[in-house]
């Protein structure tokens, strides 16, 4: 398959994570959005490392080694973030993100 | 090393002092400004025999090649004596008060000594930024804690102002810094790094520094900070102020900006003089018509700044010369007028409206004596310690332009009527019911003004040793002067 | 000799420290013993520095005691300089003075212990600082005199503090000096910047070569002229001499006649080098001295206060020796000088007694037929008037007749100008002395039981000013009368440098014999007018009309100052402070503050809290960054 495919599929993943981000309320959807938004860059990513070892160069499989390291962020991240999640939930029993405007005042 | 001292006495004292109770502070302040007095003098008597040895250079910050580079040079010697001067005069003569929470308050007043000794003694421009800001933080914290009702806004003014003015020269010593051969901070530096910029660079970075400067001095437009704060301060912190501190816009006038950026600094000399004779006459005339006894000080002692800066501008032999020496004399005289009213207002409860006063000098004669004679030098009457700078200032302006005298001379006129004014609105007349319980001098005030008057006179009838003190720094000046006007 | 003139000034200055100091401990009689004595021991050194100056072949000498001011190539040494025309004034200054100062001892005895002891420091202060004025010898010496004499004038007539319009009289006499002074300075500023010198003889040696009329020249006799304007009290500084009465008496004298007021001649007859070389100065000098003679005289006749009608005799004799210094007539001024110091020392110290005897009374009107009650000073005070109108015999007729030839000689406007103010002159005096002493007695009945003649100290120096007041002249003798003038003689190498400048006015013999006995006639007729007109003064109760209400008013001058000076200073001073400096600048500074607040807080609407709009203002701000970087 050429790769225009994998980048329109990649561009579509991440815009929908940002609108997702921009748009929804609940915090735990922003949370998977962002996740989406990562893993469309991860694809982008395998995919023009499959390109370019078609192409013949020897060392094109490196980027997929950044694949790794994004997954391994993601995977901290998430741990961060659902904990600050399930404290924002204990505090306002909600995950409604316009709640939490109390730095304001 | 004696010049390390000068800085580190009042600094451990300083910090020793806020672990202090009771007359602790006190009595640490008045021993360690008399020890730096007579650390003071011996320095000026190194200075005399071996100018050298009074140079001392240490690693500060090696990664910005900042160095703790100290000395003193004529000038330097004078203001430190000046400062050391100033602050025993001042504990003297408040040493019978006793102020809340004295342990800070005594603290930082060392602190502010070591930060002027630092800003007088510096070679390096990092330590004289870093003196500078030392010098003038307690100095808020000072006015705002033990400050009069107001003392919250006006001390907002006051930081805000000085602050502001402190930031661009940090702009300017950082720009000037890059433009150093060898990157560093050494006075040598700065000049060699001046004098390779472009005339448009230097006339920018010239205000820059000059802005700050101005601001400290003060210099009209920029003034309005001052007559609040001095009347708003404990008169401890006015005497400082106005004695010592504001000489350090001079100071830095003549050490970082004169021999830094002479070309521009001789292009717009004009400008800057004509500023503060318009400062002269300005604030002369609204000293004439103040009643606040403390404000009109202040404004009397805007236009004395004024003079000084048009004659450092003025940048001739005589003209230099009588700056240099009216920064002493200045210092020494309105410091005495600090303590008078300082004894006045307490004496009467706070009251320093000249409307109320009146008739104190046949209740206090000693005091009304002390009054007179230190106006009178502060209005430079001749064999007084003010008519000697006066007389240097007036006739190098002259000789830049005959009318810039002509003008600034009224003041002397001015000062005349504003004093005159003063004297007979509090000491002469009847006296009423707010003055007849004044009493006259305690035995510590009149040693501190006996000092003062001692000074007035010796400096006033032979300044020949003050003059040649201060001889060298102006033949250093002339000859930066003389090498911009030939370069442009 | 001369090597201990720095003695001259020292010893009144010690006595002004010892009394100023002890003025808790010393006992009155002490007081007096150290002022008096102080003034009198340097009178003593002056004439034997006198005699010195007069031993023929004397040259003037220099002495200098250390450098005052030395800067680069100006160098200011405190020096003192003994020739014949500062030897005279010291013999002037210290013997009226001494004679003031024993006066003093006894008019001022009801002073407090503590009064009387600052009284006694200032006025030897006085001595001191006009001591340094004429013995100085480069004109910044002359400027710490000049000052200092401005300074104690000012202590002496706000002495009484407590009295707010004296204070107000001291004030204003300080800052009248203080404007002149200005003058003088600039004058010496200019100097400096031409001559690099402000010795005497540096500068007139310099002087003589630059050609008469040279406007630099030109500009410094004028600013110079500006300096004696002020402390001369010719117009149009002159007001502050008059106000400067409400002093004690005895100071009255001492600024009139010996001190502070003669500066401004002594300067003129100092600097003749460059004053001749500026005819045109000299001109104006004439001019102003002309007009203050004739206008202090028109006020004098309608003063009643005994000390105003002196005051503004003063101000006219002033305006006289302007006029002999104008003319080129340096010697005759300095003559008068003298002369008027006798004279009006004598007038002063008798109205001083006056006032003694009437209990602090100085209105003439209120006064009267005192000569039967106080004989030594009627006679004296007689003396006095006799001199200053100048009857021949006495010694204000030999000055006054040489000035008013000079005039002749120059400008027979001037002449007539000058003749004039002398019959007013006779005129205002007699009127003063026939309504004081003749008639009958006016004031209160209480007055008249305490009326007494004053006590020795007081009589006596009235009567050795009385016997200067008449033979003082002889030493000045015009030469019509086929001998040399002494004084001329003795004073001319002082006045050599300038004699190849001056231009020579000759007088036939004749013409001089004629113009005294004019001046003689009409002036003794005057005298008998005012007898006439005031021997049997009553006081007629009622307001003065017309040009006489003027006069009496003193042509409106104080009031016209007020109004074109005072007020519009004053009125700039409030516009400054409230206006420009409250409202313009400290608002401005304040609006700046302001704005950053208000700014502030505009800007922190954006802050809303809301994690959504963050988000979505760092999306936009990604976007734009994106696009700036596509774009450049």
């Amino acid at each position: 398959m050429p790769v225009q495919y994998y980048i329109f599929l990649s561009v579509v993943l991440f815009c929908i994570g940002i609108m997702g981000v921009l748009m929804r309320r609940n915090a735990i959807i922003i949370f998977m959005c962002v996740e989406l938004m990562l893993n469309a860059v991860n694809l982008l990513m395998v995919a023009f490392s499959k390109m370019w070892a078609d192409a013949g160069h020897v060392d094109a499989g490196a980027a997929q080694i950044f694949v790794f390291f994004i997954m391994v962020v993601a995977a901290a991240e998430v741990a961060v973030g659902l904990a600050i999640i399930v404290m924002m939930y204990r505090n306002t029993h909600s995950v409604d993100i316009n709640l939490l405007n109390r730095l304001k005042n | 090393m004696l010049t390390v001292l000068l800085i580190l006495i009042p600094l451990l004292a300083g910090f020793i002092s806020f672990g202090l109770k009771g007359t602790g502070p006190k009595v640490l302040a008045l021993l360690s400004s008399i020890a730096t007095l007579g650390v003071s003098l011996v320095a000026l008597f190194q200075f005399k025999v071996h100018p050298e040895a009074t140079r001392f250079t240490a690693q500060w910050i090696p990664q910005l090649n900042a160095k703790f580079a100290v000395g003193l040079d004529g000038m330097g010697a004078m203001l430190c004596l000046l400062t050391t001067i100033a602050f025993v005069l001042v504990f003297i003569s408040i040493f019978s008060r006793t102020y809340e929470r004295s342990n800070s308050f005594y603290g930082l007043l060392l602190l502010a000594q070591a930060g002027l000794t630092g800003v007088f003694t510096a070679y390096d421009a990092l330590l004289f930024y870093v003196g500078w800001e030392l010098a003038l933080v307690p100095m808020y914290f000072l006015c705002s804690i033990w400050g009069g009702e107001k003392r919250i806004p006006v001390t907002f003014k006051f930081f805000i102002y000085t602050f502001v003015g402190s930031l661009f020269m940090l702009i300017g010593i950082i720009y000037l810094y890059l433009h150093t051969k060898d990157a560093s901070f050494s006075y040598n530096a700065f000049v060699s790094a001046g004098a390779s910029l472009q005339h448009g660079e230097q006339s920018w970075l010239f205000w820059l520094f000059f802005v700050a400067f101005a601001i400290k001095m003060p210099i009209f437009p920029l003034h309005t900070w001052q007559p609040d704060t001095y009347e708003q301060s404990p008169t401890p912190v006015t005497m400082i102020l106005s004695g010592v501190m504001v000489k350090m816009g001079l100071f830095g006038a003549l050490r970082w900006l004169l021999p830094v950026l002479p070309g521009a600094s001789a292009s717009w000399s004009d400008l800057v003089i004509v500023l503060s004779i318009i400062g002269i006459v300005y604030a002369s005339c609204i000293a004439i018509v103040q009643s606040d006894l403390k404000k009109m000080i202040a404004y009397s002692s805007i236009a004395h700044i004024g003079l000084m800066s048009a004659a450092i501008f003025a940048h001739n032999q005589l003209s230099l010369q009588g700056v240099l020496v009216q920064m002493f004399n200045h210092g020494i005289n309105i410091i005495g007028l600090w303590i008078i009213v300082d004894v006045i207002e307490q004496r009467l409860g706070g009251v320093k409206n000249m409307k109320e006063l009146g008739g104190i000098a046949s209740k206090a004669p000693r005091l009304a004596i002390f009054l007179v004679i230190i106006s009178l030098a502060n209005v430079g009457l001749p064999l007084t310690n003010g008519f000697i700078g006066e007389f240097l200032m007036f006739s190098g302006l002259f000789q830049v332009n005959v009318w810039f005298m002509a003008v600034a001379g009224l003041g002397i006129i001015l000062s005349a009527v504003y004093i005159l004014n003063m004297i007979q609105r509090v000491i002469f007349g009847e006296s009423n019911a707010v003055t007849a319980k004044i009493t006259d001098l305690t035995p510590g005030e009149t040693l501190s003004l006996t000092l003062i008057v001692l000074l007035i006179f010796v400096v006033g009838v032979y300044p020949k040793p003050m003059l040649e003190l201060v001889s060298g720094t102006t033949q250093l000046l002339q000859v930066a002067f003389q090498g911009s006007i030939s370069l442009k | 000799m001369s090597n201990l003139v720095w003695l001259v000034p020292l010893l009144p200055f010690i006595g002004f420290l010892v009394n100023g100091l002890g003025r808790k401990f010393l006992p009155k009689a002490g007081v007096s013993i150290v002022g008096s004595g102080s003034v009198i021991a340097a009178f003593a050194i002056a004439v034997s520095l006198f005699l010195e100056t007069k031993a023929p072949g004397f040259t003037p000498r220099v002495i200098s005691l250390f450098s005052f001011i030395s800067v680069g190539k100006l160098s200011i040494p405190f020096a003192f300089q003994v020739d014949q025309l500062s030897a005279l004034f010291l013999l002037i200054i210290t013997g009226v003075g001494s004679l003031i100062h024993i006066y003093s001892a006894a008019y001022m005895h009801e002073e407090s212990n503590e009064g009387y002891a600052r009284y006694f420091a200032y006025l030897n202060l006085f001595i001191f600082s006009m001591l340094l004025l004429v013995l100085g010898a480069n004109y910044v010496m002359m400027f710490i005199g000049w000052e200092g004499v401005g300074l104690c004038s000012y202590l002496l007539i706000g002495f009484w503090f407590k009295n707010p319009s004296f204070s107000k009289a001291a004030n204003k006499a300080f800052i009248m000096n203080r404007i002149g002074d200005l003058g003088f300075l600039l004058g010496i500023f200019y100097i400096i910047a031409n001559f690099g010198t402000v010795t005497y003889s540096a500068v007139f040696a310099q002087a003589a070569t630059m050609g008469s009329g040279h406007h630099t020249l030109v500009i410094i006799a004028v600013l110079l002229f500006i300096g004696a304007m002020g402390k001369s009290a010719q117009i149009p500084l002159y007001t502050w001499l008059p106000d400067a009465m409400a002093g004690p008496t005895p100071v009255s004298a001492l600024i009139h006649a010996a001190t502070m007021v003669t500066a401004g001649i002594y300067m003129i007859a100092r600097s003749n080098v460059i004053y001749t070389l500026a005819p045109a100065v000299q001109n104006f000098i004439v001019i102003i001295g002309t007009a203050t003679a004739l206008l202090a005289a028109s006020i004098a006749i309608a003063q009643n206060d005994i000390k105003k009608v002196l005051a503004y005799s003063t101000v006219s004799q002033l305006g006289y020796m302007f006029i002999a210094l104008g003319v080129g007539a340096y010697s005759t001024a300095v003559f008068h000088v003298m002369t008027h110091a006798f004279f009006k020392a004598l007038l002063f110290l008798g109205s001083g007694s006056v006032i003694h005897a009437m209990g602090g009374e100085q209105d003439i009107r209120k006064m009267g037929g005192l000569k039967k009650y106080l004989p030594t000073t009627h006679w004296t005070f007689l003396v006095g008037c006799l001199a200053i109108a100048g009857i021949p015999g006495f010694s204000g007729f030999f000055s006054k007749d040489e000035i008013l030839a000079n005039a002749f000689a120059a400008n027979k406007i001037v002449y007539v100008f000058g003749l004039l103010g002398a019959l007013m002159t006779a005129f205002y005096m007699f009127r003063l002395y026939y309504i004081t002493f003749c008639g009958s007695f006016r004031g209160t009945h209480e007055q008249e039981h305490h009326l007494h003649e004053s006590p020795a100290a007081m009589t006596i120096p009235l009567v050795v000013l009385a016997v200067l007041s008449v033979f003082g002249g002889y030493i000045g003798l015009p030469e019509v009368f086929g001998v040399k003038s002494l004084l001329n003689e003795y004073l001319a190498p002082i006045f050599a440098p300038s004699v190849p400048f001056a231009a020579v006015h000759e007088l036939e013999p004749g013409t001089e014999w004629m113009l005294m006995i004019i001046s003689s006639v009409l002036v003794i007729g005057m005298i008998f007018w005012a007898r006439a007109k005031y021997r049997r003064y009553q006081n007629p109760g009622t307001e003065n009309t017309g040009l006489l209400k003027v006069l009496e008013n003193k042509w409106y001058v104080d009031e016209i100052y007020d109004a074109v000076i005072v007020r519009p200073l004053q009125a700039l001073s409030q516009f400054f402070s409230e206006v420009m400096e409250k409202l313009g600048i400290d608002r401005l500074v304040n609006g700046i503050g302001k704005s950053v607040q208000w700014g502030g807080q505009q800007l922190r609407v954006i802050q809303n809290g809301q994690v959504g709009f963050y988000i979505f203002a760092m999306v936009l701000g990604i976007i734009v960054l994106l696009v700036i970087g596509l774009l450049f």
